[in-house]
């Protein structure tokens, strides 16, 4: 196995926790995961650690697997016919794969915002608010009411639509979208946020926002972003990942990663010499 | 002389590549100006649009030649069906004896029943010309009266009794002959006579009620209230209109929910394999089946097993269901598979269940597609004879139908009988009542655009 991959126990010292965390164990922790869509082997023997309260950051070039490895962690590639899963893969311990979990509750867990800003066909209040109806997760309509401006507000959103919220969420510009998205992912209270490529459709205003709102977030919940940018990781995140053709090339803490980068083709990557 | 959208390739400040692959691909002496502004290719451009213009002008022409195909039918339709909505009616001075009219002389609704108002009025008419002497000419005089005269003056007796005992001018239905030697159908001959069916004298009687005022067009309330007829002044659409009804109601009713349902469990639920692609397959082939082929199914199933009535809507509209279910299980598949992923997938982010994906996503954003497809079944169903031809709703058949199982005819069908009668008075009549069918399908389609626009959402 390579030797630049994430240990099991975060003890272990070829990767240097941020000291915060040393003796934290980790939010999710996968272990030689496969993905293959048909034949295909898009993943290949996947195994690293995700910490609490941190951004973890997954780079790589186009077509490497990040999304592949990013919807793993909901479930998200059981929607796709042909894709097949092995290795493991836990959440605070218990094992996500796991026949007899439910993966409604996994998913209310573990939310996620996707690259293209996607909100339903409904209006504002109705976006932020379907999540917790879903799951129940208020009793009144005051505390919806609450649970929605309490989204938008952690989402840098509410002041822009306060007097809207009956408008459709389709309304609103691409940016503001994607902070939609964002607080309809944070309303249902996950313990795990997954960003795929969250900015790519954003201007810098924008990405400015969604940056500082990711930094605001991480103090409750654990984040994981898919970026094709080695600045955003580098701004954002604590832990850096690179994937290269499938393969988990490095992991470590950001800096590390950036600066001192362990694998010839890490080092290729992040100085744009290939990707 | 227009601008080179890109720099020439000699000019400084393109980078490396694009001038060595320009230049390369060009003869050396002609490297000033761009490949793209020289006289070919002006050429070239101008053949493009030249292109274009072909293809705009196919188009125009093929959506002038459909509107003119449409107006030409429309404009044909109108012309033969518009004087069917009146209906000539002459004046006579009717004497309402009630002796004749009210037997039991209580005036009671069961006692006009029973009156002779036949009587009445031939007797008005016959006071009216007193020159009709001897049985030939007396029985002309009589043949200008519908025979359908008397019983619309008894309903309008019954409604108001207080006309008994009095003489009073009254408008009473024409016959058919008279109807269209009025509505200008008729050639007169030079004998005298007209269309070969109406004599000298004839004539002259309508000439002369004419001439004072006792004979003329009034609306044909009769053509929305009566049901079939052997008689053309005396037929109406509201048999077929309510046999056309309940049978798609009936056929809606069925088709609808089987439909969207068997669309939402092969496009959502079903597994992929063998079996669902058998199913998918045979549904496919369905949709082509020749509509009889429905008719002759549920002539075997439904009225031979079931022993179902002969000539029901509820029979119509079952066999019209089946046919229209494979149209509406594909056109609702097709409104689903167009429902963008993006808005499956984050609400399966979100922890919706498969079911919760559906129902509060998937079939809002398909449902205007749906109903598209399934009035367009329905259309197609209300336009269908075949099948019913097997079920025996292909008949003569002269009351209004009052229910699902009361016997009935359908439109179309009503169209097609009309249309086969060779007396001049039905022409008019079929023209009319393909008017009320394009009219029942406009409405039909007007409720689907509206309900269209009215759960059509953005995404
Ligand atoms: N639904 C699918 N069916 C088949 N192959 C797929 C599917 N989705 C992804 N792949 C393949 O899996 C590999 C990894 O794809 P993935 O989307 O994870 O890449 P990525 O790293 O996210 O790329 P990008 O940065 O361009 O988004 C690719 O080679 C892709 O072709
Ligand atoms: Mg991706």
């Amino acid at each position: 196995m390579d030797s630049n991959i994430a240990p099991s126990q975060p003890s272990v010292p070829t990767v240097v926790s941020p000291p915060m965390l040393q003796n934290e164990p980790p939010a999710i922790a996968a272990r030689t995961v496969n993905v293959f869509y048909g034949e295909k082997h898009a993943l290949k023997d996947v195994t690293i650690d995700i910490y609490r309260r941190q951004v973890t950051a997954f780079i790589g070039p186009s077509g490497c697997g990040k999304s592949t490895f990013l919807r793993c962690f909901n479930r998200m590639n059981d929607i796709i016919e042909t894709c097949r899963v092995t290795g493991r893969i836990t959440l605070d311990g218990g094992d996500i794969y796991d026949p007899r979990l439910d993966v409604v509750q996994l998913r209310a867990r573990v939310g996620m915002v996707f690259q293209k800003p996607n909100p339903f066909p409904k209006s504002i209040y109705d976006n932020i608010a379907y999540g917790p109806r879903i799951h129940g997760l208020t009793t009144s309509r005051k505390e919806l009411d609450n649970v929605v401006e309490q989204s938008l507000r952690r989402a840098a959103l509410w002041d822009e639509v306060k007097d809207r919220l009956s408008e459709p969420g389709t309304a609103l510009s691409g940016g503001q979208q994607q902070r939609l998205c964002i607080a309809r992912a944070i309303a249902v209270s996950p313990d795990v946020i997954l960003m795929d490529e969250p900015c790519s459709a954003l201007d810098p205003i924008a990405t400015a926002k969604i940056e500082e709102l990711m930094d605001e977030l991480r103090q409750d919940y654990t984040i994981i972003i898919v970026t094709h940018s080695m600045q955003q990781a580098a701004r954002v995140s604590q832990r850096t990942a690179f994937f290269h053709l499938g393969e988990l090339v490095e992991v470590g803490p950001t800096e590390e990663i950036f600066t001192r980068p362990q694998d010839k083709r890490t080092q290729d990557y992040i100085t744009g010499r290939f990707g | 002389m227009m601008q080179p959208l890109h720099a020439p390739p000699n000019e400084a400040g393109v980078s490396a590549l694009p001038r060595r692959v320009a230049e390369s691909m060009m003869p050396t002496e002609e490297r000033i100006g761009s490949r793209h502004t020289d006289a070919a290719a002006e050429a070239r451009l101008r053949a493009r649009y030249a292109a274009q213009r072909r293809f705009k002008a196919y188009g125009v022409l093929a959506i002038g030649v459909a509107i003119g195909a449409l107006l030409w039918l429309l404009i044909t339709l109108l012309s033969n069906g518009v004087t069917a909505f009146v209906q000539t009616n002459l004046r006579l001075a009717i004497t309402f004896d009630p002796a004749v009219v009210d037997p039991q002389g209580n005036q009671s609704p069961e006692s006009l029943a029973q009156g002779d108002f036949g009587r009445v009025i031939r007797d008005a008419l016959r006071q009216r010309f007193p020159d009709a002497q001897g049985r030939v000419a007396v029985r002309n005089l009589l043949a200008l009266l519908s025979s359908g005269a008397e019983f619309e003056l008894r309903d309008r007796v019954i409604a108001d009794p207080s006309m008994i005992g009095t003489t009073q001018p009254v408008w009473v239905l024409a016959s058919s002959d008279v109807d269209m030697f009025r509505k200008g159908f008729f050639e007169k001959a030079a004998d005298g006579g007209a269309g070969g069916r109406l004599n000298a004298q004839q004539v002259a009687w309508i000439e002369e009620l004419a001439a004072s005022g006792d004979l003329a067009l009034q609306w044909n309330r009769l053509f929305f209230k009566a049901g079939d007829s052997r008689d053309p002044e005396l037929v109406g659409v509201l048999g077929g209109v309510l046999g056309s009804f309940f049978t798609l109601f009936v056929c809606l009713v069925l088709a609808f929910p089987f439909g969207v349902a068997a669309a939402i469990y092969l496009e959502e639920f079903a597994p992929k394999n063998r079996f669902t692609d058998i199913i998918e397959v045979n549904i496919n082939n369905l949709a082509a089946v020749p509509s009889i082929i429905f008719g002759l199914l549920g002539l075997a199933v439904f009225l031979n097993f079931f022993g179902m009535p002969r000539s029901a809507p509820l029979v119509g509209g079952i066999v019209l269901a089946l046919m229209s279910l494979p149209t509406i299980i594909i056109a609702s598949r097709a409104a689903l598979r167009a429902v963008p992923p993006s808005i499956r997938e984050a609400a399966y982010g979100l922890g919706a269940s498969k079911m919760q994906v559906v129902l509060h996503h998937v079939l809002p954003l398909g449902l205007p597609g749906m109903l598209t497809g399934s009035i367009i079944a329905m259309a197609q169903a209300l336009g269908e004879t075949a099948p019913l031809l097997m079920i025996g709703m292909v008949a003569f058949i002269v009351d209004i139908p009052q229910g699902l199982t009361s016997s009935a005819t359908a439109l179309p069908v009503q169209i097609f009988m009309w249309a086969d009668n060779p007396e001049r008075g039905f022409v008019e009549k079929t023209s009319a009542a393909i008017i009320v069918l394009l009219a029942f399908l406009l409405t039909m389609n007007a409720i689907a655009i509206f309900l269209r626009k009215k759960f059509e959402r953005r995404w």
